[in-house]
């Protein structure tokens, strides 16, 4: 700090100069992020008044007739229900199969010292960064001649393989936190290691779990490209992909519809992103990544 | 070891395979119709000599550099960082409900940012709408500077995660050592540049390396903003990889570039990984 002092204006005592240099800085810091904060609300904003604007545009205004005129016009089997079924399988099935397969392969990493672990472990990570759209021009060759496309089971193997090493290190670090003291006394009274690991890990980590499953069907419910490429029949596309056909193939865009459909779209995943962060600080989405 | 076994099973065959497959199909004319479809010919280096020689490749290889620099290293990442800052000083109701709005955007499904993003910058859109409110002319953003209107629009899609990065490692640097520096007389910005920023430099490698990649894989912003255009004036690789494969065909060509994008992934990647053995004794 002697380096620091050259520049010195005569210190007040201690630690109230300190509070009172923070309390100084408050409200610039105020508005410069308040100013920060409209930049990033105001796109969203448009959303939320087209949709309920049956005259809208692309422009941001509060609707003058404003209705459910638009959520009523894309209430309809075709347009909403049916997407929307087929993101939830997608989605369900993508987080369903990555918890199976996470569970099964973190328990053996957190509880046995194998000199397989660490590259292991190191390899997965390495899987999560290679780029998933670099991925889909093979991945589509791959599913040609596996005769796989257009298949949703096949879809979820693959979209669920692109989250798994993430998985699979989130779920470690959950069952990293469950002592193993606790499973002991279960192999003294002779149960084998996957009903110790049904019985006693799996309750106890049950919200880690569910961060987990939900983690990844936060991902699979956006993933577009994805679906965009391997599912070809209209009936089995999710929202995300049929979305995207309403808003190129309408040639006249119904903004205050599309609007409404991506209100309607969008809600699944605030509403269990909200119920994720509050339990774990909105730090959640970081934990497989950061922590490593 | 045998739970393993599914893990392994489905990493192998639907992420090592295709890697795999797209290193070999780049060496060969496979293509989705016609003979290339049925029966494809090895043609050595020809798709790597024809990625040099076509003017699109370099200029998309470019315009993926600008992307990743200007809306990651530079947008989302001192975005991100002057937020958390100023999160520190800023009253909590301030800073809880402009950190609602910044996740906002990025919770939200990729394709429905996307729209927004395009509402925003299109011709009959809001920017322009409160340009011309203040008595400014509007231009139609997303042909006149397409490359711009998806730096912004990915730097305000992804900041929220630097954001959530920075301010969970600014959460642990010890309050006395900056307080120490204040009251040493510090200027603020001494005291971030030689207090601060040196106590979360992991957390700021880590951080880069992974919304660099992020970056490198974007498709959706930019397919459903410009769709890579006009005259691919903003073809980043894998829209590059896109067009090649599905809309021209051309597989063999196609899975060049892929590879490509695969080989830059695989060197971040190993970076990665070597970053966070160095944190671990």
């Amino acid at each position: 700090m002697t380096l620091l002092r050259r520049t010195a204006r005569p210190p007040a005592t201690g630690p109230t100069a300190a509070r009172s240099a923070r309390r100084r800085a408050r409200l610039p810091a105020d508005i410069a992020l308040a100013v920060i904060g409209a930049c990033f609300a105001l796109p969203l904003l448009w959303l939320v008044l087209a949709a309920a604007d049956p005259q809208a545009g692309f422009q941001t205004r509060w609707p003058q007739a404003p209705s459910f005129a638009n959520f009523q016009a894309v209430l309809t089997p075709e347009l909403l229900f049916q997407p929307l079924a087929n993101s939830f399988l997608l989605s369900a099935g993508t987080a369903g199969v990555n918890l199976v397969a996470a569970v099964l392969a973190a328990y053996p990493l957190s509880r046995y010292q194998s000199r397989f672990s660490k590259p292991f472990m190191y390899s997965v990570l390495f899987g999560t960064s290679l780029p998933v759209t670099a991925i889909m021009v093979p991945v589509y060759g791959l599913f040609v001649q596996l005769h796989l496309l257009d298949s949703m089971l096949a879809t979820i193997f693959f979209m669920a393989t692109t989250t798994l090493p993430m998985a699979i290190w989130m779920t470690k670090n959950f069952m990293d936190a469950v002592p193993v003291e606790l499973e002991e006394a279960a192999w003294m009274d002779g149960a084998s290691a996957l009903v110790a690991l049904r019985t006693i890990v799996l309750p106890l980590m049950r919200q880690g779990l569910g961060v987990v499953f939900i983690f990844v069907f936060i991902q699979a419910w956006g993933n577009f490209f994805v679906p965009f490429i391997l599912l070809l029949t209209t009936a089995k596309q999710p929202a995300a992909v049929s979305i995207f056909s309403f808003f190129g193939q309408h040639g006249a865009i119904a903004y205050g519809q599309l609007a409404a459909f991506s209100i309607l779209y969008s809600v699944p995943v605030l509403v269990l992103y909200v119920v994720v962060a509050r339990g774990h600080g909105s730090s959640f989405a970081l934990s497989g990544a950061m922590k490593g | 070891m045998l739970p393993v076994v599914p893990s392994i099973v489905l990493l192998l065959l639907f992420l090592l395979a295709p890697v795999l497959w797209s290193f070999y199909a780049s060496f060969t004319d496979a293509s989705l119709s016609g003979r290339g479809a049925k029966d494809p010919q090895w043609t050595g280096l020809d798709n790597y000599m024809r990625m040099l020689g076509d003017s699109s490749f370099p200029l998309s290889a470019g315009l993926t550099l600008v992307f990743v620099v200007a809306s990651a290293i530079l947008g989302q990442n001192l975005l991100g960082l002057v937020i958390a800052l100023l999160m520190t000083r800023a009253r909590r109701p301030v800073s809880s409900v402009v950190g609602i709005a910044v996740v906002a955007s990025w919770v939200l499904p990729e394709i429905v940012a996307a729209f927004a993003a395009y509402a925003w910058f299109s011709k009959d859109g809001t920017l322009n709408q409160l340009l011309g409110s203040v008595g400014a002319g509007g231009t139609n953003w997303l042909y006149s500077f397409p490359l711009m209107a998806i730096v912004l629009a990915n730097t305000w899609r992804g900041t929220a995660f630097s954001m959530l990065v920075y301010r969970a490692a600014l959460a642990e640097v010890p309050q006395d050592i900056s307080e120490a520096a204040l009251v040493d007389g510090a200027r603020s910005w001494q005291r971030l540049l030689f207090v601060t920023v040196p106590l979360i430099r992991s957390s700021i490698a880590t951080n880069l390396m992974l919304i660099t990649l992020q970056t490198l894989a974007v498709f959706t912003l930019i397919w459903v903003m410009t769709a890579g255009g006009p005259a691919n004036s903003s073809t980043t690789l894998p829209v590059l990889a896109y067009q090649e494969a599905f809309k021209f065909g051309d597989i063999g060509y196609g899975t060049a570039i892929a590879s490509v994008l695969i080989l830059i992934g695989v060197v971040f990647g190993a970076a990665y990984v070597w970053l966070l053995r160095e944190k671990r004794p």
